[in-house]
């Protein structure tokens, strides 16, 4: 029976070892588009740590209903579905930022991770591992976003959440799309020589 | 419905060029990073992509203006889409299986990868957000395909010759990748303003 450790296990594994962005390079079109600045980068990592979440628990109940034959496009209704419901609340409640990413919300439909996460985990596990795996992923998810635009905003604007902080030029090429993909492929390589580092002190299947 | 050449013209170069679905609106970055490994795969997939990508915007364009619209259901352009271009790419590749195996031995691994891309969906939900006519969902279509063919040619003739470079460690792989492509994004920047839409 699993308990609560597990259950952190799993999260952790979401966050660190299987981070959808930095480890598996997976659902990247997002993590370029709306980072350049904090607030769109959170929205967007909360809307998919809500469509995760809501799939993983909806597939896993449906689970011994589905026949095996059409499971994926079962599994693709399901998460459009939850997307469009995401879709319309942030369109309801955050008009600002929807304007900006509206595009990119409606998008999380063809997310290969959400799809991998319910074929891969919840059609086989029972109901509460399957949600905390669907939060697990969801935050590392949000966690790479963050991570992102934090320093997307701060280099390229000066600022956080739209709040001024460095009082000097910014580094325009920041927030230009170009300055997207060098964060990413920095940031990408500092998880990569993080892991060598560490993995070379520990023992092998250390997370981070 | 009129058609006035020039206005279509400015579509396509504006869709392939000045708005890239990869260096400027981000979208199916995963395919490619995945496919622009080598060129054979990269031309295959460019070919493959216009097609589908043109189908699928024609077919979800006469569903959303005369299913979609007359009943009131716009609200579920996302299931539907993704549900017409599913739908497709699956009969498709059925067809192609039982008519032209060699094309099908071709170009039907890149098919199965298609059916859930962003920017196959994209396509008809740019189109029905802009309210483009039938023809200019096409030329919009169109332009994008070409701007995505163009982006993988570029990378894998890049990346084959990346393989043979001395890269740090850290940066082999993915990492490298992703800072060309944002050398070439700079690039592209240079194209914005070219055309006042």
């Amino acid at each position: 029976m699993p308990n609560t450790i597990s259950y952190l296990a799993l999260i952790k594994n979401g966050i660190f070892k299987e981070n959808t962005i930095f480890r598996l390079a997976l659902s990247l079109c997002p993590s370029i588009a709306v980072t350049n600045n904090l607030r769109n980068g959170v929205l967007m990592g909360a809307a998919v740590l809500f469509v995760q979440t809501m799939v993983n628990i909806t597939v896993s109940l449906m689970r011994k209903f589905i026949h095996p034959r059409i499971r994926l496009p079962i599994f693709m209704l399901v998460i459009s579905g939850w997307v469009t419901v995401t879709d319309m609340t942030m369109a309801a409640f955050a008009r600002e930022a929807y304007k900006q990413m509206g595009l990119y919300i409606q998008l999380i439909v063809a997310f290969a991770s959400i799809l991998a996460r319910a074929e891969m985990f919840a059609s086989k596990n029972k109901i509460a591992p399957s949600m905390f795996d669907g939060i697990g992923m969801g935050l590392g998810f949000l966690f790479a976003l963050t991570v992102i635009s934090f320093f997307r905003e701060l280099l390229g604007k000066g600022s956080l959440w739209g709040v001024p902080i460095i009082n000097a030029k910014p580094l325009l090429i920041m927030i230009l799309p170009a300055g997207g993909f060098f964060a990413v492929g920095i940031l990408m390589a500092f998880f990569n020589w993080v892991d060598m580092k560490f993995s070379r002190k520990r023992p092998a299947g250390a997370s981070q | 419905m009129s058609i006035d050449s020039a206005k279509l013209f400015e579509l396509i170069i504006a869709a392939s060029l000045i708005n890239n679905f990869v260096f400027t609106r981000f979208l199916g970055l995963c395919i490619f990073f995945g496919v622009s490994k080598k060129m054979e795969t990269a031309v295959g997939m460019s070919i493959t992509f216009t097609s589908v990508m043109m189908i699928s915007a024609a077919l979800s364009w006469l569903i959303f203006n005369y299913v979609m619209i007359p009943l009131d259901l716009t609200f579920l352009k996302i299931i539907v889409f993704i549900g017409v271009v599913a739908g497709f790419v699956q009969a498709s590749d059925t067809i192609m299986r039982k008519v032209a195996p060699v094309l099908f031995h071709k170009l039907g691994i890149y098919l199965a990868l298609i059916s859930t891309n962003c920017i196959i969906l994209a396509v008809p939900l740019i189109n029905a957000g802009e309210k483009y006519n039938f023809i200019e969902s096409l030329a919009f279509a169109f332009g994008s395909g070409i701007g995505f063919a163009l982006a993988l040619l570029i990378m894998a003739s890049i990346r084959e010759k990346l393989e043979l470079a001395d890269v740090p460690k850290t940066f082999k792989g993915l990492p490298i990748a992703f800072v060309v492509t944002g050398l070439i994004a700079l690039a592209f920047t240079g194209f914005s303003g070219l055309i006042k839409l």
